[in-house]
């Protein structure tokens, strides 16, 4: 298992996840640091992320959206807090209105660090969710992406 | 099978942000953890806190708003119990975060494990 730990505090909100890789920092990076990469861990197959703006700089910002199964758009959004090439970086995250402008009021924060570790790369994601709207537009395409694969396996059975 | 994006369903949306508000209070997390195990009037809960009786009865309020504990009367006590199945739906939405993190980190494990030409052809196969 690449996901070696995941610590949840409900009461604020938060979540620690630690993932280990053979790569080397510099590569693990990179899946952040390009935006063709980026674009293809950061939404489910079911709602490919095409990432607009990548400026990862100190106030810069990313921009993405991504495409649902009936063509629907939803826009997505980073502002860059700090950049630490290739140690860490820290980001506000919320989602756009349906010409991609950021909706401020419900943002999350994130902060990525890379170490190296046994000769590979350990990640450590502090996630800071925000209340509601980003969450629930999230988690809803995180369940149908759940649903399409317990889909797969049953055909798989039949 | 689609699960529509919208808005969330009006009530749904406020349940979800009163149970936040009300977990993110350390002395309402352990009245919670108490009374999950056994039933406590409101007077024996606020000798355990060194706060007011008063006090202790509306961190009780903000806890039964969010559904998290109920209370019911018997003779001149309040007594409290914790709703296990709020506390699971709180659970099940951070499992449901944490399975997008899984998830995530399962395509970056992919990812690495091509070669750089590999890289260059999927990512022009998926955008296709």
């Amino acid at each position: 298992m690449t996901v070696k730990d995941v610590e949840k505090d409900p009461a604020n909100l938060t979540m620690v996840v630690t993932a280990e890789f053979d790569s080397p920092v510099e590569r693990v990076w990179q899946l952040w640091a390009d935006p063709r990469q980026l674009e293809r861990w950061w939404g489910p197959p079911t709602y490919p992320a095409t990432v607009v703006d990548h400026h990862l700089e100190p106030g810069g910002t990313v921009t993405y959206f991504m495409t649902g199964p009936e063509g629907d758009k939803h826009h997505g959004w980073w502002r860059i807090g700090t950049v630490d090439a290739p140690r860490e970086l820290t980001m506000e995250d919320g989602f756009g209105d349906a010409d991609g402008r950021p909706l401020t009021d419900r943002t999350g924060q994130l902060r990525m660090r890379l170490f190296e570790h046994e000769g590979g790369t350990r990640m450590e994601l502090h996630d800071q969710f925000p209340t509601l709207e980003q969450m629930e537009e999230m988690l809803k395409m995180g369940m149908e992406e759940g649903l399409r694969q317990a889909v797969g396996q049953m055909d798989a059975l039949l | 099978m689609v699960v529509g994006i919208g808005a969330p369903e009006p009530g749904e949306a406020e349940r979800i942000d009163r149970l936040f508000h009300a977990l993110a209070d350390p002395t309402r997390r352990d009245i919670v953890r108490v009374v999950l195990h056994s039933e406590e009037s409101v007077s024996a809960l606020a000798q355990r806190y060194p706060m007011s009786f008063a006090a202790v009865q509306k961190h009780v309020a903000v806890l039964e708003r969010a559904e998290l504990v109920r209370k019911r009367r018997q003779g001149r006590e309040q007594l409290v119990s914790g709703d296990i199945e709020t506390l699971r739906s709180v659970n099940r939405l951070l499992d449901q975060y944490e399975a997008i993190w899984r998830d995530r980190i399962g395509r970056m494990d992919e990812i690495l494990a091509e070669t750089g030409d590999e890289i260059e052809t999927t990512s022009k196969e998926r955008n296709r």
